[in-house]
């Protein structure tokens, strides 16, 4: 609890502030935008001089202020909105069927409720000030018989149904392209230049989705308008004019100072709430220093090496990252703090934890990488055994031997062939029938269904086979990595119709009745995978996984970068010579990694280039951090092998490692 | 200051420059190719040995017809105006295209010059020259093959650059954006395929001039004198953040500091900026006359060389930690200077095309661009050898030339040369030539030596002398 309660710290004295700030910025610069808007959505060019008189007294009149009262609301609840639902690592729907999860979340219809009222209520204040036939709901006509009455005044209704259709667009449009997910630049720049930089494009991004949020909003409304106007007819007890057009036909809606003032308004409310989340993002990723170490202990859980470690919040996490890669590269006063030994005992505590935090990182990523890897090559392609027992055992050995050492040959597991392992089942079958499938080879996440395909057939002599075969289904859980586990759980039988094993591969002819049922599995997956939209829906998307394998990669970009900065500068700043310790782990890990990325980069859809959108404001930054990543990575072990050079030969490595390295000396990589 | 007048003489005609040895510049008195001085067959023989030492010759036809081409272009510009105006823009746009290249390039007469672009590679023996027809070869002494990068979008290639700490990356600026190489060096193939390639554009980026790699490899910058706005690019991930300035219109020139900390941007009128790259913020330095023609750092990034348009002089800025006003500082001057040869009169100096500064900071070799219609004004290379301590200063050393009737256009030193410096010229005859300077830098520790390092011997062969050429000729 103590360390939530330390993380507070940040989230209370820094990033709410920041917040605030952006918040205050924002509603600061509401009055220019909604002049500009006020005088567009008026001007004339018959009237220029009266349009312009007109637009003057309305500023000043008390509907506008009121108007003005009810956006700063708006606005002070997006910054709000916004600084709940931001986040660093962006969620990343692996499948159709997930993407449709997030959006039905009840969080997310909170926020899309949310965003339908504001966008409602700005939709009413657009209404006043355009002013003229929009302006009240409701309007005195003469009926038929010449009574009079008050009917429904239906361009007011368009124009707030527009904002809600506008709002609630906005924020499904939101989770579909990450628009929550803040990404931080390559380029440091002060505050009021990325603001100014990112103006034009906001403006751009603002017009261009108003208009297609409006063409959408026309064809709804055309279709389905009679159902809201029927209903506020009865609640608000208004009668329809029969004397003017209905909107909701073709004549009515192809009225081109209507669609005007629609997508001026649109284009209106997403301007000023892009502005707030712009402004947000900016504040938000400002960097920021933290003391590399600190002669209070009060403050000690300020410091970058403790900071560096917190797993919560991931803003902390990314910013104190982000702050140990640029003092890595800029400051040599702070990295001669970081080489620095304590002062009684005489111990590099600041290096040792910063290394070691950055170096868990690195192995985290290299794990993640080989598990998913292990799964791709023998899950969804039928893979000959060798390779698949080979994958196996090589990933085994390097998972377990984690980050001392990741290419150490094991000759235990590498005599372990398939065969052994199979032959071992099969002895083990008739006596215990449920040992076989909790071997430990099996258990291991990692282990390859490859194998356990293999062994399965074994089982199917016990009773318990209609038991068995679920778990092992439910096992294979925990070693897919990804986000969607319902995609997981479903899909991957769906997804792998070629990954069933035929009865002619396996060596030991199976029982009837294992034939019988694994027939009608196979059928029942064939049914199900011609069902289109079941298809369609759990189908993985392509290069998903893999960017959802990157997500948070831009933390793992930085470790290399501050890493690699660190031990360059080493060479000629650390005087006690605490970096030399740590360089034979700092290369096995980033070699392993290299190694890792090399082969994930082999996969289909892994190198693929994503499609760029330049008109959002969503931010597609986070579907290329793993070329960045591989990039980074490559260009960190050529800063160590071109400051070290032929020093590095001194260094203990194995010899795959090593090997590895000697490509990088000799510029092959 | 240094000026012209303190320079050795240039060499009569028929005589070539070869190396800098103990502070003296040799030459020889004949063609390379029926060379017999043996001292110096000594001495070169250790470039050809080692196939540092290439020269890339362009078939004179290709020139020639790219230089009718343009004349065509352009005649039929201004004979169409008047009857076509639509057909103007376009045409007009090509040859704007085309003239802005070849005024803001760093190559001397750009538009038909044969070697278009050249770089090293800056930790390894390889180099990327970019020829006339838009192609790029890669050569590589380690390797029997020399790649040929062909792209369609890949036309009128300003500069080619190196990507720092990587092996494979090659940037090339292009009239309309800006491709990144990717070109396995332990690959057979001598076609890599436009896949290898990634393509980087911006709308309102083109044509792009200059580009530059930040030293640690992790950013590039491009220019472009249409654009006001220079592009940083992070390549891996394809995202380019414009970084714009009022005033200027545009940007013709970049270059980066060694140590990374600052980014010369010209622009094409009288004013350029210095980029900080921390924070990305700039200052302005005005000129009194012309634009910023070219500039080189100090390998300690602490001192920048240009030179202005219309100006004939070298100018030192200092960039110190301590912020405040300054001014840059006269430190040599170029002014036109005759000679008396046994050949005649020769003028030399005048305005400047290009500076190059040696990896070591000793020596900082200077393109003239001379007159090329007058015979007796040539476009020659002024090397000086430079000294910080105890004021900076350029001393003179010499002129370089090469073979009678070739001029040189563009020249680079080699990043990372063991013995000295290594300055690299293309010639206007489309040769590629390699020059060592041999000297003991300052900076770096020596033992037991005085004057210049003990010269690479190869094994003596004198039965070879008159097989071996001095260079290997690559027909492209």
């Amino acid at each position: 609890m103590l360390s939530a309660e330390q993380s507070c710290w940040f989230v209370r004295k820094v990033i709410f502030w920041r917040a605030v700030a952006s918040i205050a910025w924002a509603v600061l610069l509401l009055p220019p935008i909604t002049a500009v808007f006020v005088i567009i959505s008026r001007f004339s060019l018959l009237h220029p001089i009266q349009a312009v008189s007109e637009c003057l007294s309305f500023l000043t009149s008390a509907s506008a202020i009121f108007s003005f009262i009810l956006l700063c609301g708006v606005i002070i609840m997006v910054g709000f909105l916004n600084l709940e639902y931001y986040t660093v690592i962006p969620t990343i729907a692996c499948s159709k069927i997930a993407l449709l999860g997030q959006l039905l979340h009840p969080r997310q219809f909170v926020n899309s409720l949310g965003h339908c009222i504001m966008g409602i209520i700005v939709a009413w204040c657009c209404a006043i000030t355009v002013g003229g036939r929009y302006e009240t709901i409701a309007d005195p006509c003469a009926q038929g018989d010449g009574s009079p009455q008050m009917c429904l005044n239906e361009y007011h209704l368009i124009l707030l149904l527009a904002g809600a259709f506008v709002g609630f667009s906005h924020s499904l449009l939101g989770v579909i392209y990450n628009m929550n997910y803040v990404s931080f630049h390559t380029v440091q720049q002060y505050k009021y230049l990325r603001f100014k930089g990112s103006l034009s494009l906001v403006l751009k991004c603002s017009a261009t989705q108003a208009l297609y949020s409006v063409r959408n909003y026309i064809v709804v409304y055309f279709f389905l308008g009679y159902i809201p106007k029927a209903w506020i007819c009865k609640t608000l007890n208004l009668h329809l004019n029969s004397s003017v057009h209905p909107l909701d036909s073709i004549a009515g809606l192809l009225d081109l100072s209507l669609l005007y003032h629609l997508w001026i308004s649109a284009s209106f409310l997403l301007f000023t709430w892009h502005l707030t989340l712009l402004l947000f993002r900016v504040f938000v990723t400002e960097v920021y220093s933290f003391p590399v170490q600190s002669s209070f202990t009060e403050d000690a859980h300020q410091c970058l090496p403790t900071v560096l470690t917190d797993k919560q919040p991931m803003i902390l996490k990314f910013l104190a990252l982000l702050d140990l890669a640029l003092l890595s590269q800029h400051s040599p006063s702070r990295r001669s703090e970081v080489f620095s030994l304590s002062q009684p005992g005489g111990h590099p505590h600041n290096w040792n934890a910063i290394s070691k935090e950055c170096l868990s990182l690195l192995a985290d990523l290299t794990q993640r990488l080989i598990a998913y890897h292990d799964t791709v090559a023998t899950n969804g392609r039928a893979k000959s055994l060798s390779t698949g027992s080979e994958r196996k055992t090589s990933s085994e050995s390097s998972v377990t031997s984690g980050t001392e050492d990741l290419m150490s040959p094991r000759p235990t597991l590498l005599m372990k062939t398939p065969a052994s392992v199979f032959a071992r089942s099969i002895v083990g079958c008739p006596q215990s029938p449920l040992t076989a499938p909790f071997t430990p080879d099996l258990d291991s996440p990692f282990a390859s269904p490859a194998l356990r395909r293999l062994t399965a057939p074994m089982d199917q002599c016990s009773p318990w086979f209609g038991t068995v075969q679920s778990p092992h289904i439910m096992r294979r859980v925990p070693k897919l990595w990804s986000t969607s586990t319902d995609s997981q759980v479903n899909g991957s039988p769906l997804a792998s119709p070629a990954s069933v094993p035929s009865p002619k591969q396996e060596p030991s002819k199976p029982s009837l009745l294992a034939q019988f049922l694994q027939n009608r599995k196979e059928q029942v997956k064939n049914v199900l995978a011609k069902r289109v939209l079941i298809m369609y829906l759990f189908n993985k998307l392509p290069e998903a996984s893999s960017q959802a394998l990157f997500a948070d990669s831009q933390a793992h970009i930085w470790a290399l970068e501050g890493l690699s900065y660190l031990v360059q500068s080493s060479f000629s700043e650390d005087q006690f010579g605490v970096v030399q310790t740590a360089l034979p782990s700092i290369l096995s890990c980033m070699l392993g990694l290299q190694e890792a990325v090399d082969r994930h980069f082999k996969l289909p859809h892994a190198s693929s280039k994503p499609v760029r959108s330049a008109s959002s404001m969503g931010d597609s930054t986070h579907k290329t951090l793993r070329f960045a990543l591989r990039a980074t990575l490559k260009t960190s072990i050529y800063r160590i092998t071109t400051t070290f050079g032929n020093h590095l030969n001194a260094v203990k490595m194995s010899a795959e490692h090593r090997k590895r390295l000697q490509q990088f000396l000799e510029y092959k990589e | 200051m240094c000026s012209l007048a303190l320079f050795p003489p240039p060499l009569p005609s028929g005589q070539t420059t070869l190396c800098e040895s103990n502070n003296e510049l040799l030459r020889c008195a004949v063609l390379l190719e029926q060379m017999s001085c043996s001292y110096i067959y000594q001495l070169m023989s250790f470039y050809i040995n080692s196939p540092l030492s290439c020269a890339v010759v362009v078939p004179k036809w290709l020139s020639v017809s790219s230089g009718c081409t343009l004349a065509l272009l352009r005649w039929f510009s201004s004979f169409h105006g008047s009857l076509f105006p639509h057909l103007t823009v376009t045409i007009h746009l090509i040859i704007r295209c085309f003239d802005m290249l070849a005024e803001f390039s760093q190559v001397l007469n750009w538009s038909d010059c044969v070697v278009r672009a050249f770089a090293w590679h800056p930790h390894t023996d390889k180099f990327a020259v970019a020829l006339l027809d838009d192609s790029i070869k890669i050569y590589n002494p380690k390797s029997a093959t020399t790649p040929t990068l062909k792209h369609r979008l890949q036309r009128s290639v300003a500069a080619v650059q190196w990507k720092p700490l990587c092996a494979t990356a090659l940037a090339v600026a292009c009239q309309n954006c800006l491709l990144v190489w990717h070109v396995d060096p332990c690959s057979l193939s001598t076609r890599p395929s436009s896949g290898c390639a990634q393509v980087l554009s911006h709308p309102g980026h083109s044509p792009i001039t200059s580009i530059a790699w930040s030293p640690s490899g992790s950013l590039l910058v491009s220019a472009s004198p249409m654009d006001t706005a220079m592009m940083v690019w992070d390549v891996a991930s394809e995202s380019g953040v414009p970084l714009q300035r009022v005033g200027g219109g545009g940007v013709t020139f970049l270059s980066w500091s060694p140590d990374g900390s600052h980014v010369l941007a010209s622009t094409p009128s009288a004013l350029f900026r210095v980029w900080e790259t921390r924070m990305w913020t700039c200052e302005r330095w005005p000129c009194v006359k012309g634009r910023c023609q070219s500039g080189c750092w100090s390998p300690d990034g602490s001192r920048l060389l240009f030179t202005v348009q219309g100006e004939t002089v070298i100018y030192a800025l200092t960039f110190t930690d301590t912020p405040g006003s300054q001014a840059a500082a006269v430190v040599a001057d170029l002014s036109e200077t005759t000679f008396n040869t046994p050949d005649g009169d020769i003028i030399v100096g005048g305005e400047i095309q290009s500076l190059a500064w040696d990896p070591t900071g000793e020596r900082l070799a200077v393109l003239l661009k001379g007159d090329p219609q007058a015979a007796d004004r040539p476009a020659i290379i002024a090397v000086f050898k430079t000294r910080t301590n105890p004021i900076f200063e350029l001393l003179p050393c010499g002129f370089v030339q090469g073979e009678p009737g070739t001029e040189p256009r563009l020249m680079q030193f080699h990043p990372n040369f063991q013995h000295g410096a290594l300055l690299t010229v293309c010639w206007s005859s489309g040769r590629i030539t390699h020059m060592p300077f041999y000297f003991l830098s300052a900076g770096v520790p020596h033992f037991g030596l005085s004057g210049s390092p003990s010269l690479p011997r190869p094994q003596e062969r004198p039965a070879d002398f008159a097989k071996q050429s001095l260079f290997t000729e690559l027909m492209s």
